[in-house]
């Protein structure tokens, strides 16, 4: 057990825990945030899929003592000032999702990416979502609702 | 109502963004998490109008859509109230698990009620809320308790409340008129009366007695109309509540010791070391044994301190053999639907073919893993699960704990996936059992290795066709038997005088089987294999005539139903007749479930040095009857389209003898980004027809089209789900 500090959501966040917990179940359980969801446990699924430093991560195989010190992005800091991100704007209007257990891993990994170049091509989105399981078969509109959020982003959207 | 193609095709312009804010559309509500108690919930509805269950005789159907083995509560069992301010809830024991019934039961009850769609709130899932409900399962949601529930009583309260309008305006009913829950003279615009005005202060009861009228499906406005899911909001922000979500305060994780195999029981178990980590609880009751712990992980780590011993007792199978020891184990076969006689049939055919199919395990495999949450508090033990059953769940926890029905509530919160393998909801009976020993709350959220190896998989099964063609090209002859997945999918509907067919065995789920674990109804349960022996042995038929397998279809196709697909899935793919194999890599498959007729068709790429298959486009045209939320029952089809990928190419549990060798994603291949071809889905209208299942049938003719494709590309027959590269690659060896 030790104190850890990062910002989570753009707050700076300091909590004593094992530093070897996951940051999955240091979200869901020591800090109440369960967007972020369980899966497989193994880094296949990306349902964990979180932020760390801007870089899409799985969480159910990040110790918490990794990002010490750094910027934590959950589903639930993704939106600002009561507004959707285009991303989750564009997941609701191409109803990019059944369930929805896998959606914030999706929108979170779309976003890391869209954030780095927002100009991609169909199998750019193909490629990078490819890690990402949905079992509901919802791709079919994953995918242009990222192409619709990219668009927003290349128009400055952040 | 034809696919926008729009959608697919081309990325909507950021600029759209602006002409449609479908947050207006959108109702925050959700499957309830932490809702109201359920004496609080009758005094809310103290007053206002309800629609209460029957106390008639229920109709086979309502029977069926109630399910099995439960009953309506006698205190409280509405499907609707009306409050005092208007506002319209409809009461459900369904469950949403992304298949998008929150949207439509709210679009049925508003459409007969004649008030706005997102004013119409929906609680689902709910024991202590809802009227009882067998489970959300067998496409039943709409086709069956929608239309015959929820319209009727939104029927049977829109006639009350025009009954005393009436009487309040002095108008005859004839002469009124409702919008968005405004009473109006149509004869005196300025006569009106809201229902909130009419309900105001009293408590009025109907049963449901099936004597009003609803609505003639031709006026409806509401209904038919595409509609955005009212669970989007809180899916895309991360609010909304799964079972796991849930956290009472003090809640603790449990895990549970497993056993390392199917049939293995322990003998030997020390624990101790576990007991000595601080914060630790370890529960044993009968042969359960948990680890309780605040943080999992902690829990996790106790529970890999247990030394357990087992003695195993594994079956004589492995996923090789399974096929005939499937065979060898059958009882005698089950005559099912025939016609003429066999006989007969043998004379009329100048050919006879013979081919036995198989299929293989499959996982139903949700992302959100079994998961429930389980609190005991002031006697009544209330359960968070993700399930597709809850009331048969509060059923089982009322039996496990000897407790009375007011004792157990369950409550579904939104569910991860399902499929049929959230029928059962094992977990939510160990986090009770946990909860109520221990007097504090109990999470138990599967793990991924924990879902593989308890799945109820989709059964293996073995099907062998004898079947015959007339110098004329016509089917004379048809001898099909089913091994252990039942017959579900075989109706009828090609025109063949001499028939039978026989179900060996039993169906997917429950009485004794061979099946080494547990199985149980996979979305469409049987279909799917059924459909894949069936067209397959149909295509195989056309190449022998030398005729176009669409051509051949339709030349023996009886139903006129199937025949309208068939034609209108050719030209939405642009069949042009060929006979295979044509090298084109083309498919067709015919399929009936749950009362929709479908036809699908694939265009495939295969790589003959690796026996890689690529779906590069799919039409699917579908006739469901009234389609209640065409929005909602075009999702399903292309999640159907999809998930149907993975059966039919890759999916398969390995196993030998008792043990699971498939425990997660890393050899569990199910569909990914790249395999997802275009898909181009309709749904011709049939508005004379009630509504037909929704979630399931689309799913059914994704094998069979591949294999057919498979062998229109290469001559080669697959005779073997899935369909892998290396049985691929196989197949082409043989021809």
């Amino acid at each position: 057990m030790r104190p850890v500090s990062f910002t989570l959501n753009g707050k700076p966040t300091r909590l004593t825990v094992d530093e070897k917990r996951m940051l999955l179940w240091v979200l869901r359980d020591d800090l109440g945030l369960t967007g972020t969801k369980f899966g497989c446990g193994q880094s296949i699924c990306g349902a964990c899929t979180v932020l760390v430093n801007n870089e899409a991560v799985r969480s159910c195989v990040t110790p918490v003592g990794d990002v010490e010190g750094k910027q934590v992005l959950t589903i639930e800091g993704l939106g600002r000032d009561g507004r959707l991100h285009p991303i989750q704007e564009a997941f609701v209007r191409h109803a990019a999702f059944q369930c929805g257990y896998c959606t914030p891993g999706m929108i979170l990994e779309a976003y890391a990416f869209l954030l780095k170049n927002p100009k991609v091509t169909r199998a750019d989105i193909v490629s990078r979502m490819e890690s990402h399981l949905c079992r509901c078969g919802a791709h079919v509109r994953i995918v242009p609702a990222i192409e619709t959020a990219a668009a927003a982003m290349k128009g400055g959207a952040r | 109502m034809k696919r926008d193609d729009k959608r697919q095709d081309k990325a909507p312009e950021a600029a759209a963004a602006s002409e449609y804010d479908p947050y207006d559309e959108l109702v925050v509500t959700g499957p309830t998490t932490f809702p109201v108690d359920r004496r609080d919930f009758i005094k809310l509805t103290a007053t206002g109008l309800l629609v209460l269950f029957s106390t008639r005789a229920f109709t086979p159907e309502e029977l069926e859509a109630q399910g099995r083995g439960g009953q309506y509560a006698t205190d409280f069992n509405a499907y609707l109230h009306i409050g005092a301010d208007g506002k319209a809830t409809c009461l459900v024991g369904k469950v949403e698990l992304g298949q998008g019934p929150e949207t439509s039961f709210a679009q049925v009850l508003a459409e007969e009620l004649d008030v706005p769609v997102a004013s119409v709130s929906v609680v689902m899932g709910d024991t202590d809320l809802c009227p009882f409900d067998g489970g959300t399962f067998g496409s039943m949601s709409m086709r069956s308790y929608a239309w015959n529930q929820v319209r009727m009583a939104g029927a049977e309260a829109r006639a009350v409340l025009l009954q005393l309008a009436s009487e309040r305006l002095q108008v005859p009913v004839e002469r009124l008129r409702v919008k968005a829950g405004v009473v109006a003279d149509s004869a005196d615009a300025k006569k009106t009366v809201t229902y909130a005005r009419l309900t105001e202060g009293k408590r009025i009861e109907r049963h449901l007695e099936g004597k009003a009228t609803p609505k003639p499906v031709k006026s409806y406005t509401v209904v038919g109309t595409p509609l955005a899911r009212r669970d989007a909001l809180a899916k895309v922000t991360g609010k909304a509540k799964y079972a796991g979500d849930v956290v009472p305060p003090g809640a603790l994780h449990a895990r549970i010791l497993r056993p390392p195999a199917h049939g293995a029981k322990m003998t030997q178990v020390d624990t101790s070391a576990a007991e000595k980590v601080p914060g630790v609880q370890v529960v044993r009751d009968g042969d359960m044994i948990a680890v309780l712990h605040a943080h999992r992980d902690e829990a996790d780590a106790a529970l890999a301190l247990i030394k357990a011993q087992f003695a195993r007792n594994d079956p004589p199978v492995d996923d090789k053999t399974i096929f005939d020891y499937l065979v060898k184990n059958a009882p005698a076969p089950r005559a099912g639907a025939q016609a003429g006689n066999l006989a007969d049939g043998e004379k009329l055919v100048s050919e006879i073919i013979e081919h036995r199919y198989e299929d293989n395990y499959d996982a139903h495999a949700p992302i959100e893993t079994h998961s429930a949450v389980a609190a005991f508090e002031n006697g009544k033990l209330t359960v968070w699960a993700g399930t597709q059953t809850p009331f048969p769940l509060k059923n089982q926890v009322m039996s496990a704990l000897h407790l009375s029905a007011e004792q157990v509530r369950v409550i579904t919160p939104y569910v991860g996936g399902g499929f049929g393998g959230k029928s059962g909801s094992g977990q939510g009976v160990e986090a009770a059992r946990l909860a109520y020993l221990t007097k504090k709350p109990v999470r138990v959220v599967w793990s991924r290795e924990e879902e593989f190896f308890y799945d109820t998989f989709r059964p293996a099964a073995v099907i062998t066709i004898r079947s015959g063609i007339t110098a004329a090209k016509t089917i004379g002859l048809w001898d099909y038997t089913v091994y252990w997945t039942g017959t579900r999918g075989t109706e009828m509907f090609y025109n063949i005088p001499n028939y039978r067919t026989s179900s060996v065995g039993g169906g997917y789920g429950g009485g004794t089987s061979p099946h080494p674990f547990g199985t149980g109804a996979w979305r469409a349960p049987g279909n799917s294999t059924n459909t894949f022996a069936r067209e397959s042995q149909i295509d195989i038929m056309a190449a022998k005539a030398g005729t176009d397998p669409v051509e051949f279809r339709r030349k023996n196709m009886i139903d006129p139903r199937m025949l309208r697909v068939l034609d209108a899935a050719a030209k939405r793919f642009g069949w042009t007749p060929k006979a295979a194999p044509s090298g084109r890599g083309v498919g067709v498959a015919c399929s009936l479930d749950a009362g929709s007729y479908n036809c699908t068709m694939v265009e495939i790429a295969l790589d003959k040095a690796t026996g890689h298959v690529q779906v590069t486009r799919v039409a699917c045209v579908q006739d469901m009857g009234v389609v209640v939320n065409p929005e909602g029952a075009i999702q399903q089809m292309e999640g159907c389209l999809t998930m149907g990928l993975g059966y039919a190419l890759s999916e398969e549990i390995h196993f030998k003898g008792g043990d699971i060798l498939d425990r997660n994603f890393d050899s569990y291949q199910i569909p990914l980004f790249s395999w997802v071809p275009r898909i181009d889905v309709e749904i011709v209208p049939n508005p004379d027809l009630a509504p037909q299942g929704g979630g399931e049938p689309a799913i059914c003719g994704v094998g069979a089209s591949i294999a057919n494709a498979i062998f229109d590309a290469t001559g080669a027959r697959m005779f073997r789900m899935s369909m892998t590269p290396e049985r691929v690659k196989a197949a082409l060896a043989r021809t």
